[in-house]
Order: C-alpha cells, then sequence, then structure tokens
C-alpha cells in the first residue's frame, strides 16, 4: 500500500467522524450544515489566535532590540572610558541576545506562515458552506427522501473532506500556538524579571561603566589641575 | 482527477500524469521504511511541486470527492511513520 493511499485511509477516517450515522438524508444534510459553520468558527478563531500570537512576538522582538541598542551604547562608552575588557564583556552580551533574535525572528516567520494558511484555508471553506448550503435547499425543494439520498451523500462526503482537511490545518495551528505560547511566556518572564539583564550582566556592567567614567574623568580633571599649577 | 493536497484545498490532474505521481510516491514509501530523513524531505516537496506544476486549482465552490490525497508540505518523517504504523487508523 503506498504512501498516498494511507493518507486517503487517514482522512477517511476522520470523515467518517464528521459524518456519523444518520437516518434522514434531510436531517443529515441540516445537522452537516451546523458542523460546518462551527468550523467555520474555529478556523476564524484559530486566525485570530495565531495572529496574536505573532504580535506578542513582535512585541518582544521590540523589547529585545532595545536591550541589544542599549549593550552597543555601553560598548561604546566603554570604548571611550579606555575599558577594552568592560566594552568585550558588553559585545559578548550582545552576541548572545542576538541568537535569541534570530530565534524569534524565525518563529515569526513562522506563525506569519501559519497564519497565511489558515486565512486560505478559511476562504476555501467559506466557498464551500456557501456552496452547500444552496444545494441543500434545492436538494429539500426537489427530491423525495429516496431520491435525495444519493444526493446527499455525494455533497456530505465532499464538504466533509474539506472539513476534514480544515480540521486538521486548525489542530496544527493551535498546536503550533500552545508551543509557542509557553516558549514566549518564558522569555517575557526573563525579560520583565530582569534576569535577562541579570544573565547578561547588563547591571554590574552599567556599574563598572560608569565608575570607569568617573575614574577617567577624575584623571582629566588631575591632568588638568596639574597643568595649571605648573604654569 | 481530483487531488486534494492537505492544507492547500483541491487540484484537477490529468489523468495521465498519475504514473509520475505513483512514482515519487513509490519513492516516498522506501525512504520512510530506510529511515532516510532527507530523502523523504526532498521527494515530498518534489511530489506537491510536480502536482502543483501539472495541475489546476478546481473552483473551491465546488463540492467533491477527490481521488488522491497527498500529505501537507509540513508533514515530518515521524508523523510520515505514524501514517505507516497505522496508529488505530489504517489496517493491513
Amino acid at each position: 500500500m503506498g504512501f498516498l493511499d494511507r493518507m486517503s485511509t487517514m482522512v477517511q477516517a476522520k470523515m467518517n467522524r464528521i459524518m456519523d450515522k444518520i437516518e434522514d438524508p434531510r436531517e443529515t444534510l441540516d445537522l452537516s450544515y451546523e458542523k460546518q459553520l462551527s468550523l467555520l468558527q474555529n478556523v476564524k478563531r484559530g486566525v485570530a489566535e495565531v495572529t496574536t500570537s505573532k504580535k506578542r512576538l513582535e512585541l518582544q522582538k521590540a523589547k529585545l532590540q532595545m536591550n541589544l541598542d542599549r549593550l552597543d551604547g555601553q560598548a561604546k562608552e566603554a570604548l571611550m572610558a579606555g575599558r577594552e575588557d568592560l566594552a568585550r564583556k558588553a559585545l559578548e552580551n550582545k552576541a548572545a541576545l542576538q541568537a535569541q533574535m534570530a530565534t524569534l525572528d524565525q518563529q515569526i516567520a513562522d506563525l506569519a506562515d501559519q497564519q497565511s494558511k489558515l486565512m486560505a484555508a478559511e476562504s476555501r471553506l467559506a466557498s464551500k458552506v456557501e456552496a452547500f448550503r444552496t444545494k441543500k435547499e434545492t436538494i429539500k425543494a426537489q427530491y423525495s427522501a429516496a431520491e435525495a439520498q444519493v444526493k446527499v451523500t455525494e455533497s456530505v462526503t465532499g464538504i466533509s473532506e474539506e472539513m476534514a482537511d480544515v480540521g486538521m490545518a486548525v489542530q496544527k495551528a493551535e498546536e503550533k500556538t500552545e508551543n509557542m505560547r509557553a516558549r514566549s511566556a518564558a522569555l517575557d518572564e526573563l525579560l520583565e524579571s530582569g534576569t535577562l539583564t541579570d544573565y547578561s550582566g547588563g547591571d554590574d556592567l552599567e556599574r563598572e561603566i560608569a565608575q570607569a567614567k568617573a575614574k577617567s574623568s577624575v584623571e582629566d580633571m588631575l591632568a588638568k589641575m596639574k597643568q595649571e599649577m605648573k604654569k | 482527477m481530483i487531488i486534494r493536497i492537505l492544507g492547500e484545498g483541491q487540484f484537477l490532474l490529468d489523468d495521465g500524469h498519475l504514473e509520475k505521481i505513483n512514482a515519487i510516491d513509490n519513492e516516498i514509501v522506501s525512504h520512510v521504511s530506510q529511515g532516510k530523513k532527507a530523502e523523504y524531505a526532498q521527494d515530498l516537496a518534489k511530489l506537491i511541486s510536480t502536482i502543483k506544476e501539472l495541475s489546476r486549482p478546481l473552483d473551491p465552490s465546488q463540492i467533491i470527492k477527490s481521488d488522491i490525497i497527498i500529505p501537507p508540505s509540513d508533514m515530518s518523517f515521524d508523523e510520515a511513520k505514524k501514517v505507516f504504523s497505522g496508529d488505530g487508523l489504517i489496517k493491513g
């Protein structure tokens, strides 16, 4: 059995779960339509969730960028104060944060991809649901229960396949956002508790640079005084 | 025939191209059974791009069952292995 046959079997199993067993064909139509509308709502919710997660990561990216800029500034100040060792330390921390930044960029791109896929799925499903609604009314109005059976099976099978497909896409998006939520909460905590700045040695570094700057200005002042006293 | 690429919708493909699709399908089966991850990913991507190249998208307002179902492009090697091992969904 090929890979694709197995895929079909897998989707068929999901479709059967969507269709269950229903006796009256007209009832089947209405029930399927209800399920379609609720799936459509689910997809919309999925799109909203992915969008929110993406925005959250973008905010974190902005915060990280601020930290990067700060470290850059510190490195410059340290160099000006003649403390290459401190400048090196600031740049080392900057490099560590840049690695975090690269991960964030990757995650944001991943979510953007999910977002566009889900939005396309939503629009495909919406077209099918609308077509199904029209078909459903036609079948109900024009056919006897016995005649309707064939038409019903046809259209319900067709739309159930779409529903199985979209259902899997929503599930995948949910897993992804769930996963990201956990990771981004951890990063948030780090950023807010200042652990990240501690970890990067930011505060100590700042103090040392301030000391170095003070020291170098004291040296400057001393030198100036000595010069003046010589006159 | 009608092909569904999971996550991407349905496509119309001339029956004459089926052989090409089957050939790549067989490759994928052998990669999964031999644990060749890189080759699996490569041929899955090839399968999907070949279909897209040879077919045209079906009007989404048409409600028709597909003849073939293609896995989503981001199906991981482990997920593909599960499709084979069954997990209660597949017999045989």
